[in-house]
């Protein structure tokens, strides 16, 4: 089959008949199992814990508390390690911690021969606090008593520049504000936006489980970077990596909060501890949702000023982002985001920025789909509307006047654009949603119509694919022949539903002929085999480890030429690869399969002839990095007296450059759609406001959106070709969520005239913004 | 993962009587959606079940002589919306019915179980306080009628004896129904596997001319600790002509005697707002339904 085809997934029939094996299905039948004892402070100190009671309970094996684990620091976050000091990850966290950051810190952890009897025993240990007042916000933690002893003001990591209109762009540090007046100036006041934390749901809760073999320690993970937490977990419990065997199996989803390192140095640690014995560790939802990564709940003031022929002239943003109780990832979300927003509009005298990550007494904040992007986004895309708006100019057309362009230099990663389909997308979704006739229609109808509105609005991204320059972007893959042709293709590239499975064997497939269904991809990765890989982040893993794929393949066909043209005498550049077959070009004779070329060389006997297994390697290094576009126009009604918004359609449009599987990237934008719908209209962690307890971690009070809340969605690409892709494709697992919560609330201005600067836009939400704005008598 | 001491399976009504009163502190279990959570969250400890599931006399539904509808409390919400003589008579609980939670939830949940869980939010709950239903409650000296309106005594509590009753049916009166016209409106922030931000409950009958209210019942779920009826609405409707001012009444005076909460699901100023908008939407669609008109 090979690429641009709608090839199946490769796991489609063992996840849905329920045979594909994740993590928790692995855990060995002797396993101990641990209950994790959570803070119920926000924050403090642990002054003392009682376990006499817990110890005494059927089935309890031991109790670790905070002050029994090692005392150095350990980085949590899924990135590459980076030999520049300045760009390596904070190093914060403890296995355990008497310094409690945030409600439900992990304070203690029992183990036991069932879960049932470690939560009976967790719940009888008694804990003695220090208290301090929780903070929540930035604005509250900055001055207040340090978090972390590292960061004495509690302002994590700040980012402030200027652009210059050459695009230079000059660093300076500023001070933490809140003010909407960016920078002092007050031609710069901002409109303020916020946006909350969420989580990822992915439906496999985080779970994890080791056991050693002689001295080495065995991890299993749902992790979406196993070569990364392989040395995480190596650092942390003090072994060295070659010791640390990371496997990953099948994972139900990520999104980015499986990229970070959670609980599987406790499990490795209590593992050693206990002679080498299985211990497993599997979360509830309730702990899913607050015990691992969220994304950045952010407060966002900017300001876009265009003159009259609707050129943006001064453009500012201030980002003051809640990074929660661990730095995981840092500053490095933030700095994505505000960077974002003078990568896609550019403003021609005045581009100014701000940025600044706290620590707070949250849930740690991390990657989740889209990096930032969503929340810059919100703000970005609805003050583009709020603008035109002002000014009386088409949305759609102010957009065009101002953003990027084919060939645009990125003024940070000083790379240039030259895949370029945004105009495209614009105006194909403009067309398939009747844009202009809608806005006119939709107006006629609001004139009359009292308690139902209706709208049509759009958003627009632009969104990198990969991290390069400022991360290595690398990756491996491995391909091991077998005589009767078939072969097994190892990469260190991580499936977790996007689909990478299958892109990958497409490639490999392409290259060499030979049918998807007589390749194996080794679907789970395991450090000891798996050759390496950044892993799955950043829309990277067909970007990036799908070069790794192609440029294996390329190097497997050229030995099987060789070999071919050693059994034949043909020379080896008059062949190529034709069905399997190494077959003369200029002719199309079929000289030998790929099946005969493998086993006459593994098998051969004849005195002479070394033989050889054939098999292929190769590291791929990236040295560029791209944008994808996209646009999302979505046509909605809403019902003002209950605040309630029905969508009708969501019109989506991608340049993701070329499509090497039509069907795989058009569930991707479904699934990514639906991410975004629910962060614009549901989805928040709400957190009780006097002592930080998360008040909905549960699946019934968090509104994610069920099927019968998803529209009807149509899906179109803009097919471009983006030359440092393999194929020309880019990046596009991240990208379908970034603009559907300014796209509606956009929808929302148009049908109501009402804007609105606050996530999610739920029912409470609208109601209370029609009252403020008469919509609703109260 | 469950703390489950002992477990019971009941085969009829008196056998869930018998084993009630040799283990006073086991629960009773139908489709125990909501008892499982319960568990999982650790409310519910150590816990003794007793289950119902295999007690057909609880899952029939039928139409008594008198005129009387009959639904047995182990009848699932799935069966209820589907049978024909709940569709025909009382499509209001039918459609509150297919309110609850989702399909799964729908085919073991039972309504019996939602009534004596006592929740202020169950989907049931308020089409019933609408038609006046009463509820058959055994125990060992026999049964006692409780008319619904009478049964629940604060946040989660009821007036049945845990530990020796049984909710075995409930009764919707002829008069509740014949001539009359009904709608639920459930309000949940999403469209599934949603919990009642706000149910409303009407069910009226109107004049021979069908041009005035003879009688109006409206329900609220979650819209004070307990389900409530509004009687000073209900006082106002007797006999009212229907028309723009009829329903301006309804909308200034619906919040009298309701108590909604101000919580972090959702503020006072929303749950007012429903209270105010829906009851209107869901009397003007029971006029509808009672062969009315709005003009």
């Amino acid at each position: 089959m090979g690429v641009q085809k709608s090839v199946s997934r490769l796991d489609a029939v063992q996840k849905v008949t329920g045979t594909a094996k994740y993590v928790e299905d692995l855990i060995l039948l002797d396993a101990l199992h641990v209950k994790v004892v959570h803070s119920t402070i926000a924050n403090g100190t642990v002054k003392g814990i009682d376990c006499s009671e817990a110890l005494k309970m059927p089935g309890v094996v031991t109790v670790l508390t905070c002050f029994d684990v090692p005392e150095h620091l350990y980085a949590t976050a899924g990135h590459p390690l980076s030999l520049d000091p300045n760009h390596a990850d904070i190093k914060d966290k403890t296995i355990l911690s008497a310094r409690v950051r945030y409600y439900g810190d992990d304070i203690a952890a029992v183990v036991a021969d069932t879960p049932l009897r470690a939560q009976l025993a967790a719940e009888t240990i008694k804990v003695e606090y220090e208290e301090l007042a929780p903070m929540l916000t930035p604005e509250v933690a900055l001055g207040g008593d340090a978090l972390h002893e590292a960061c004495p003001d509690n302002e994590l990591a700040r980012m402030d520049f200027e652009i210059s209109p050459e695009g230079n762009v000059s660093f300076e540090r500023k001070r933490f504000s809140s003010d909407a007046v960016i920078a002092g100036r007050d031609d710069l006041k901002g409109e303020q936006y916020h946006v909350p934390p969420v989580n990822a749901c992915h439906i496999e809760n985080n779970c994890c489980f080791a056991y050693m073999e002689g001295r080495r320690m065995v991890v299993y993970s749902c992790n979406q970077v196993p070569h990364t937490l392989r040395r995480n977990v190596a650092e942390a419990i003090g072994m060295p990596l070659g010791d640390v065997r990371v496997i990953k199996p099948f994972m139900g989803g990520g999104f980015g909060n499986k990229q970070d390192t959670m609980y599987e140095p406790l499990v490795a640690f209590l593992s050693r501890k206990l002679g080498g014995r299985c211990v497993a560790l599997v979360l509830t939802r309730e702990e899913t949702f607050v015990n691992t990564r969220t994304r950045h709940g952010m407060d966002l003031t900017t300001v876009t000023v265009a003159d009259e022929r609707g050129k943006i002239t001064k453009k500012a943003l201030r980002i003051n982002s809640n990074g929660g109780a661990y730095a995981a990832h840092g500053h490095a979300v933030a700095a994505y985001a505000i960077t974002n927003c003078f990568q896609t509009y550019i403003a021609s005298e005045l581009q100014l920025g701000e940025s600044s990550t706290a620590y707070t007494n949250l849930p740690p904040a991390a990657a989740m789909r889209g990096y930032g992007i969503p929340q810059l986004a919100f703000a970005m895309e609805s003050q583009m509307d709020d603008v035109a708006l002002a000014h009386g100019w088409d949305p759609i057309e102010f957009r065009k006047w101002n953003m990027h362009r084919d060939g645009f230099c990125d003024p940070f990663d000083k790379f240039i654009v030259r895949s370029y389909g945004l105009e495209s997308c614009i105006d194909k979704g403009r067309e398939l949603s009747h844009w202009d006739d809608k806005r006119r229609e939709y107006d006629e109808f609001n004139r009359s119509s009292k308690d139902i509105k209706k709208g049509i609005g759009m958003a627009l991204f632009s969104y990198k694919t990969g991290v390069y320059p400022i991360q290595i972007e690398n990756a491996a893959c491995r391909i091991v022949m077998n005589e009767d042709g078939t072969a097994q293709i190892q990469v260190g590239a991580t499936e977790l539903g996007q689909g990478s499975d299958t892109v990958l064997c497409q490639i490999v497939s392409e290259f060499t002929t030979i049918p998807e269904n007589r390749l194996t991809l080794v679907s789970a990765q395991d450090t000891d085999i798996a050759p390496y890989d950044n892993g799955a982040y950043a829309s990277r893993q067909t970007y990036i480890s799908g070069n790794a794929a192609k440029k294996t393949a390329m190097i497997l066909r050229s030995k099987l030429l060789e070999k071919a043209s050693l059994m034949t005498g043909v020379p080896a550049d008059e062949l190529t690869l034709k069905n399997e077959h190494a077959t003369v070009e200029s002719t199309g004779r079929e000289l030998c399969s790929i099946a005969d070329i493998c086993s006459y060389f593994n098998f051969v006997n004849d005195l002479k002839t070394d033989t050889e297994h054939i098999t292929a390697e190769a590291t791929f290094t990236a040295k560029d990095i791209c944008f994808s576009y996209g646009v999302s126009y979505i046509d909605l009604e809403v019902d003002v007296p209950l605040g309630k918004v029905k969508l009708k359609k969501v019109y989506s449009v991608h340049d993701s450059g070329t499509i090497l599987n039509p069907q795989l990237a058009a569930g991707q934008l479904h699934g990514g759609i639906v991410m975004g719908l629910g962060y614009a209209l549901g989805e928040q962690m709400l957190f009780d406001q006097k002592t930080g307890k998360p008040l909905n971690n549960n699946l019934l009070d968090y509104k994610l959106p069920t099927a019968m809340d998803v529209p009807e969605i149509e899906t179109h690409f803009v097919e471009t070709y983006e030359p440092s892709g393999p194929f020309g494709s880019k990046g596009l697992a991240e990208p379908p969520l970034i603009p559907q919560a300014p796209a509606i609330r956009n929808a929302i201005l148009h049908a109501t005239g009402v804007p609105i600067y606050k996530l999610p836009m739920n029912p409470q939400n609208l109601v209370h913004e029609f009252i403020r704005a008469n919509l609703i008598k109260s | 993962m469950y703390d489950i001491i002992h477990t019971f399976k009941a085969s009829s009504v008196n056998d869930v009587l018998e084993l009630l009163s040799s283990n006073s502190d086991a629960m009773l279990v139908a489709g125990g959606t909501d008892v499982m959570i319960r568990m999982r969250e650790r409310k519910l400890r150590q816990a003794s079940l007793i289950s119902l599931l295999d007690i057909p006399d609880l899952k029939t539904i039928s139409l008594r002589e008198d005129g009387a509808i009959v639904i047995g409390a182990g009848a699932c919400f799935t069966e209820i919306s589907e049978n024909t003589i709940v569709l025909e008579k009382i499509p209001m609980l039918a459609h509150a019915c297919r309110q609850v939670g989702s399909p799964q939830i729908r085919n073991i949940a039972t309504i019996g179980g939602n009534i004596c869980n006592g929740a202020v939010s169950a989907d049931s709950v308020p089409s019933l306080y609408a038609l006046d239903a009463e509820l058959e409650l055994w125990g060992k000296d026999g049964s006692r009628l409780v008319p619904i309106r009478k049964f629940h005594t604060g946040p989660g509590q009821t007036v049945l004896q845990k530990d020796r009753e049984l909710l075995t049916a409930i009764i919707i009166p002829l008069s509740s129904y014949a001539h009359h016209g009904g709608c639920y409106i459930k309000f949940g922030q999403r469209n599934a596997m949603e919990i009642s931000t706000l149910g409303c409950a009407v069910n009226v009958s109107l004049t021979g001319d069908k041009k005035h209210i003879e009688k109006a019942a409206i329900a609220f779920g979650v819209a004070a600790p307990v389900p409530m009826r509004c009687a000073k609405v209900e006082s106002l409707l007797i006999g009212a002509e229907i028309n723009e001012e009829m329903f301006f009444t309804v909308r200034e005076n619906i919040l009298e005697g309701l108590k909604p909460r101000d919580s972090w699901r959702a503020s006072l100023e929303l749950r007012r707002q429903l209270i105010r908008e829906m009851s209107v939407r869901a009397l003007k669609q029971a006029i509808i339904n009672a062969g009315g008109s709005l003009q």
